[in-house]
Order: structure tokens, then C-alpha cells, then sequence
């Protein structure tokens, strides 16, 4: 900076950042930050089953009955007989021309199959794979014995392994996404109420007044959201790292999740960036409620709106997930509150990737509306400003007056 | 055309913008239906220590928060150093706010260079600056202390070091001397004259006259959102004549006539004006009366005197109840 001047946005954003940063990172209250995610992980168990409630609308993956008409038909009655004894699969009468590919069956978005049962009751062969084919052979051959009206239903089967099929990838895919929008809301959740935290000791020790003499109260806004946002990128960093060593210690003996559609190095990559997106937004939107409480007391209550709006936007989320390719999921992920779980969402699912550069453009826009339109309440609410003051024409309005170095906004 | 700001003052000659270190003119502020302040004019001249006063709720607060740019005035300009946007120019510019505020975990040092850093001083020139300014003002044994380990008035002396930190060419201090006991009032007010002697210029608000009329050159009057009198302290004392103070040994005789009609007692004394004619007829009358001159003495009016008269008795009378609860100063 130049004598005569003072501080630009950015810089008194840093300067805000860093005491906020090193405040949190250096306090005791960190440690409880850093196993924090202990506790994620029961809300997240919590938060899977009601998104898996939510996805529910999604049919379970059957099996195919491609064999000829009365084949098709006798398989279907002896599967109805045992399924109340022994829990056997859904399972879907194909006839017609098409019965005679089951790769094409598997691959069929339209139908949701994880293995396609062809050729005849004598003669059958389950095609489907691997996994599905392991997990289900027995309960086939059981099946097709009945069919056939065996004393003891045990017929041979010969079995084709293909490549995982699109609907099991898919579904896979969605335990996947489902987790990252799972996780992602709860750190968002977490953050958003440790910057209120921070309001209110910025509150209870009235020192708004202090910085809003020496700085504008954008660059408070915007120091005070990025270093809640660099404190929990130091914790995803521990976190990642942790969660690493776990995986190369004992891989072998945890569940492989499913990879994501974008693979991992890119998925991890857009988790911290939609992550950062969705803190963002809801941050500012908790800060500039908080900043509406006359009293510290108040905070806490002011901002249940904003906890509940967040939480409309995770079960919202969720449940477009369910709905993929419908208008709801499409708003849903255009919505800007909701857009960072639903293209975190579209990583794990689907494999282009100008979707992702599209949507963090527009977050980002979104994020800087929900800045300066915080940042202008935030100086209205709590220090009551007016209009004048200054010479006219000498001010800069508009959203792109925080961009620039040296605006001063709130004089 | 005439300057409103420079009639206000009684000044017969413009001065030119860049001898002020503020200009305000004719701000306005309302708070809902609240007419805080109501056309404030106030000119600080450069290297002046200026004096803002008035009883609680007279709007000193928020006319500081004005001119600083914390708030913006619904009507009327502001300038600092020529500036009309002060956040412009806060490198040059400390203020410590009526309400204090520090961050309790911090400790001392830490909390001056982060007030320094704010206003553009380098982090690590501010804590070898913050060490050195609380040693030198006598709280060398409390750098390592952090805020909320300090007493109440310590605290308070590590705000206003903060506030001085990156060596500002102008301070504004709101009630600097709340809060604190009388040798920290004393202290407080050594350091003001001794930042006027460098160069700042210094601006404080107060309910107490005694600090104004102790330290001050020129003040502003401020009462129900206005401003009343702004100039110079001995030009407000000017405004009453000055009060003859007479005790005599007898009680009664000719020379009683020699009074003006005006004459008060006051305890065992008469006060009043000093006569048109001047003051050696009246002594003579009082020695041809047979009067017994004990004392007679010629008193200035005070600031407190030039206040009543300028503000009213009412908010004279505020300020009496608000300063009550206030230790004055050794």
C-alpha cells in the first residue's frame, strides 16, 4: 500500500483471515475441530439411510427372464413360491427379440438388471457380472430346479461373467454420491456454525467497530469466511490423510467403495472445490443472519432459519438425486444453494466435465451476490449507515466494486 | 459566498481546506424516528486538540462514527485531510471507540500490532512497536500477558496503544476517560498533550468539562443532535463577562447601593458582573460606603459557565449527573 492510502479489500481480508486463522488453528477448541468428523461419521450412517430412503424411488437391479415364454413364465411362479422361504431377486420377463443379448440387456439404462437369465430351462445360462453372478447363482438354480418341477429344485447352471453392467456401475455410483452430498453437507453444517461461533465473539468483544473504522466491512465478511474455509481445509487435509493411511494399512479388510464416475484424483479435487462453494454460501448467509441478533444470546436463535434453509437443501438434494435427468434434479442443480451437492453428485454419477466447469462459474458468481449482498446488510444491521456523506459521484456501486483494490464500501 | 462552517466559528477569513485536519458540515443522522444529530458542523484545525462535548445521548458517538466513516451521514459532507471517504485514508487516522474491544486470547502485544496491522503497519514492526510503547507507559511487565489476563484499566491502555500504534496523524478518542481512575486520567491526559506536540491533531469526546477545559483549544457544544458553539475554548469563556467576587465585613450599609441590580450571594460572597463603568468607580463607592473589603476578585468565566449559557442548563445539568459517577483526575 502507498502512505496516503489504506488497505485494500484483499489485503485487509488477509489480515482478518489470518487472526481468525490463527485464532482457531492455534486454540484447543481445533482438537475438538480435528476429531469432529467422529461424529460425522454416525450422522453420516444416519444421513445414507435417509438418503437410501429418499432413493428408494429407483427400482432394485432384478433379474432378467430372457428364456422363451413358458419358460419365462414357469421361472416366474417358482420364483414368486420361494422368495417368501429363501429371499430371492426381483426379477423381469423379457420376450421378444432382444432376449437373445443379454450384454445389450445389462447395458440398457432403461432397464435395471444385474444379470440376464437366457437360453432354457434345460439349458440355462446366467449371464451378469461377477459379483451379481457370485451373490445369486444359487438362488437361480434353485429357481429354474422348481421351474422345472424337480423334488429338490438344484439345477446346473453355466454362467457368462461380463464387465459390471450400467445399472449396477450406476447404482454403485449412487452410494457414492450420496455419501460425498452426506458429507458435505455436514461440514458445511459444522463450519457455518463455528463462523457464527466467531460472530459472536467478534460481538461479545466489540470489535466490529474497531475494523469497521480501519477497513471496509466487505473485506470482514470475506476474512472471516476464508479463514473458516482454510481452518477446515487444514482439517479435510489431516482428515485425508488420516483416512489414507487407514486405506493402505487395511485396505484389505474395509468395503471398497464404489469409484466414482470422474475417478478419484478429479472426484477428491471437486468435493474441496464444491465443498468451498457450499461453505461459502451458507457462511455468508449465517453471518450476515448473525449479524441481525442485537445480542450475542441472540445469535444462536436468529440462525435456525439458516440451519433449517440448509438442511431443506441437503434432503432436497438428496432426493433429486433419485431423480436423475428430471427437471427437479436439473433445478436442483442450478439452484445455487443446493448446485454444489448436486454436481458433487454428478462427479460420482456421470463422466463430463464442462458440466463441473459451468457450474463452479456460476457458484462462484453466486457467491460473490451473496458477498457483497451480506456484506451490505451486514454494515446496515449492525452499524446503521445511511447514504451520504461523501462528495457526489465519487463512489463506486455494484458488484464489481469489491473487486476492485481500494474500493472503500463502506464509507 | 460565505463558509456556513467558518460563520459557525466566527472566523472572518476562509481557511484554506488542507489547514483542517476535519471538516463536517451539516450532518444529519436518524435512527428510525430518532433524530440523532441534526446538522452538525464541526472544523478541527490541524495540531489542535479539539474537544467534543456534551452529555450522553447528545450525539457525540455518532457523529465521530460520521466523520470517521464507520457510518455514513443521511445528509451532509465530511471530510478528513481534505478526504471525503475517511476509510481512504485510516493509515492516517487511529480511533478508539467508545466501547472497547479486544481479543481476549491475544496477548498484549499481539493485540497493538493487530490494530496496527489494520491500518496497514507490517505485523512484526507493530509487536517490536507494541513491546517498546508498553514498556515506555509502564506495562513492560504484561507483554507476555494476554488480554483477559490484564486488569480492566491495563486493557484499556493497550487499546489506546493500539490505536496509536502506526504513529497516526490524527486520533479521535471517544470518552478516553471513562473507565479509567484518576492517576490513569492524569496519565491519559499527559499523553494527549504529548501527541500535540508532535504534530496530531487529537480529538476526543467527553461528559467532563474539567478534561476539555484542562487540555483542549477548541471545542464543539453538542446538545440534542446540535451544535451550538465549535471554536475555540477561550472565545466559549469569552462569551459571559467576566464576575466580580466580592466579600465585605459588614453586612449592610451605603455602599450596598454601589451593587449592580444583578449582585447574587453566593455563600458569603456577592457575584456579579463587572459594571459598564468599570471597576474602579465601584471600589470606590465601597470604600466611601464604609464597605470593609475582606476579598473582591475578578474570575474568567468557565468553560462549564460558557457551556450553560451556550447548551442550556438542562444539559448542563445531564452532564453534572453523568460525570458524578466519574472520578476526576489527579
Amino acid at each position: 500500500m502507498n502512505d496516503s492510502s489504506r488497505l485494500s479489500l484483499w489485503q485487509a481480508a488477509y489480515v482478518i483471515a489470518r487472526r481468525d486463522f490463527s485464532a482457531i488453528v492455534f486454540s484447543k477448541v481445533f482438537l475438538l475441530f480435528l476429531i469432529g468428523p467422529l461424529f460425522f461419521l454416525a450422522l453420516s450412517a444416519g444421513g445414507g439411510y435417509i438418503g437410501g430412503m429418499a432413493a428408494s424411488g429407483i427400482t432394485d437391479p432384478a433379474l432378467g427372464l430372457a428364456m422363451s415364454p413358458q419358460d419365462n413364465a414357469a421361472a416366474k411362479q417358482a420364483n414368486e413360491t420361494l422368495d417368501p422361504l429363501v429371499g430371492m431377486p426381483d426379477v423381469v420377463v423379457i420376450d421378444g427379440e432382444e432376449s437373445a443379448q443379454p450384454q445389450a440387456l445389462l447395458d440398457d439404462e432403461d432397464r435395471n438388471l444385474f444379470a440376464v437369465l437366457t437360453g432354457s430351462l434345460q439349458d440355462p445360462l446366467l449371464t451378469g457380472p461377477k459379483d451379481d453372478v457370485e451373490r445369486w447363482e444359487g438362488e437361480v438354480a434353485m429357481m429354474v430346479g422348481a421351474a422345472r418341477g424337480e423334488a429338490i429344485p438344484q439345477a446346473s447352471l453355466r454362467t457368462t461373467i461380463t464387465d459390471n453392467g450400467i445399472i449396477n456401475r450406476q447404482t454403485a455410483q449412487d452410494v457414492t454420491a450420496r455419501a460425498g452430498i452426506t458429507m458435505l453437507f455436514m461440514l458445511t453444517m459444522f463450519l457455518a456454525g463455528m463462523i457464527l461461533s466467531n460472530l459472536v465473539e467478534e460481538k461479545g468483544n466489540k470489535i466490529i467497530e474497531i475494523l469497521a473504522a480501519a477497513i471496509p466491512m466487505d473485506a470482514v465478511f470475506v476474512g472471516k469466511l476464508f479463514a473458516m474455509l482454510g481452518v477446515s481445509l487444514v482439517g479435510l487435509t489431516v482428515w485425508g490423510t488420516a483416512a489414507g493411511v487407514i486405506l493402505f494399512l487395511g485396505a484389505s479388510a474395509l468395503p471398497v467403495i464404489p469409484p466414482p464416475a470422474l475417478g478419484w484424483p478429479l472426484f477428491f479435487a471437486l468435493f474441496v472445490i464444491y465443498f468451498s462453494m457450499s461453505y461459502l454460501l451458507i457462511g455468508s448467509v449465517f453471518i450476515t443472519i448473525g449479524s441481525m441478533a442485537p445480542t450475542v444470546r441472540d445469535v444462536q436463535t436468529i440462525s435456525l432459519p439458516a440451519t433449517i434453509l440448509n438442511l431443506v437443501v441437503f434432503f432436497v438434494s438428496m432426493f433429486a438425486l433419485s431423480r436423475p435427468g428430471s427437471p427437479f434434479e436439473v433445478a436442483a442443480a442450478i439452484f445455487p444453494l443446493s448446485s454444489p451437492y448436486m454436481m458433487l453428485a454428478r462427479a460420482a454419477q456421470d463422466g463430463v466435465i464442462w458440466w463441473h466447469v459451468a457450474a463452479i462459474a456460476w457458484q462462484i458468481l453466486w457467491v460473490a451476490i451473496f458477498v457483497k449482498v451480506g456484506a451490505g446488510l451486514f454494515r446496515s444491521w449492525v452499524l446503521k449507515s445511511g447514504s451520504a456523506g461523501r462528495e457526489k459521484g465519487t463512489g463506486r456501486k455494484g458488484l464489481l466494486g469489491m473487486l476492485r483494490p481500494g474500493t472503500n464500501q463502506s464509507s | 459566498m460565505d463558509d456556513p462552517v467558518d460563520q459557525a466559528q466566527g472566523r472572518d477569513k476562509p481557511v484554506a481546506t488542507h489547514d483542517y485536519a476535519i471538516e463536517a458540515r451539516g450532518l444529519v443522522k436518524r435512527f428510525g424516528n430518532t433524530l440523532a444529530v441534526n446538522g452538525v458542523d464541526i472544523t478541527v484545525p490541524r495540531g489542535a486538540i479539539y474537544g467534543i462535548l456534551g452529555p450522553n445521548g447528545a450525539g457525540k458517538t455518532t457523529t465521530l462514527r460520521m466523520i470517521l466513516g464507520i457510518i455514513d451521514p443521511d445528509e451532509g459532507v465530511r471530510r478528513i485531510f481534505g478526504e471525503d471517504r475517511p476509510q481512504r485514508i485510516a493509515r492516517r487516522i487511529g480511533y478508539l471507540p467508545e466501547e472497547r474491544g479486544l481479543y481476549p486470547a491475544m496477548k498484549a502485544p499481539d493485540a497493538i500490532a493487530f490494530m496496527g496491522s489494520l491500518r496497514g503497519l507490517p505485523q512484526a514492526e507493530g509487536r517490536r512497536r507494541g513491546i517498546e510503547m508498553m514498556e515506555e507507559y509502564g506495562l513492560g511487565h504484561a507483554v507476555d500477558k494476554k488480554i483477559k489476563e490484564l486488569s480492566k484499566g491495563m486493557a484499556q491502555t493497550v487499546q489506546l496503544l493500539g490505536t496509536l500504534v502506526h504513529r497516526p496523524e490524527l486520533v479521535i478518542l471517544d470518552e478516553p476517560f471513562s473507565g479509567l481512575d484518576a492517576i490513569n486520567q492524569g496519565k491519559l491526559e499527559g499523553l494527549i498533550r504529548q501527541l500535540a506536540e508532535d504534530g496530531t491533531t487529537v480529538i476526543f469526546s467527553t461528559h467532563v468539562i474539567h478534561h476539555a477545559e484542562r487540555l483542549c483549544s477548541d471545542v464543539a457544544i453538542i446538545a440534542g443532535g446540535k451544535v451550538p458553539y465549535a471554536g475555540s475554548v477561550e472565545v466559549a469563556r469569552d462569551r459571559l463577562p467576566p464576575q466580580v467576587r466580592l466579600e465585605t465585613e459588614n453586612a449592610d450599609g451605603p455602599w450596598r447601593a454601589a451593587l449592580p441590580a444583578s449582585a447574587v450571594r453566593d455563600g458569603a460572597a456577592w457575584v456579579f458582573e463587572v459594571p459598564d463603568t468599570g471597576i474602579e468607580p465601584l471600589l470606590r463607592s465601597l470604600i466611601e460606603g464604609n464597605a470593609g473589603i475582606r476579598s473582591l476578585s475578578i474570575e474568567r468565566a468557565g468553560l462549564h459557565d460558557a457551556f450553560v449559557t451556550i447548551a442550556g442548563e438542562a444539559a448542563a445539568k445531564a452532564m453534572q449527573t453523568q460525570a458524578t459517577g466519574q472520578e476526576e483526575p489527579a
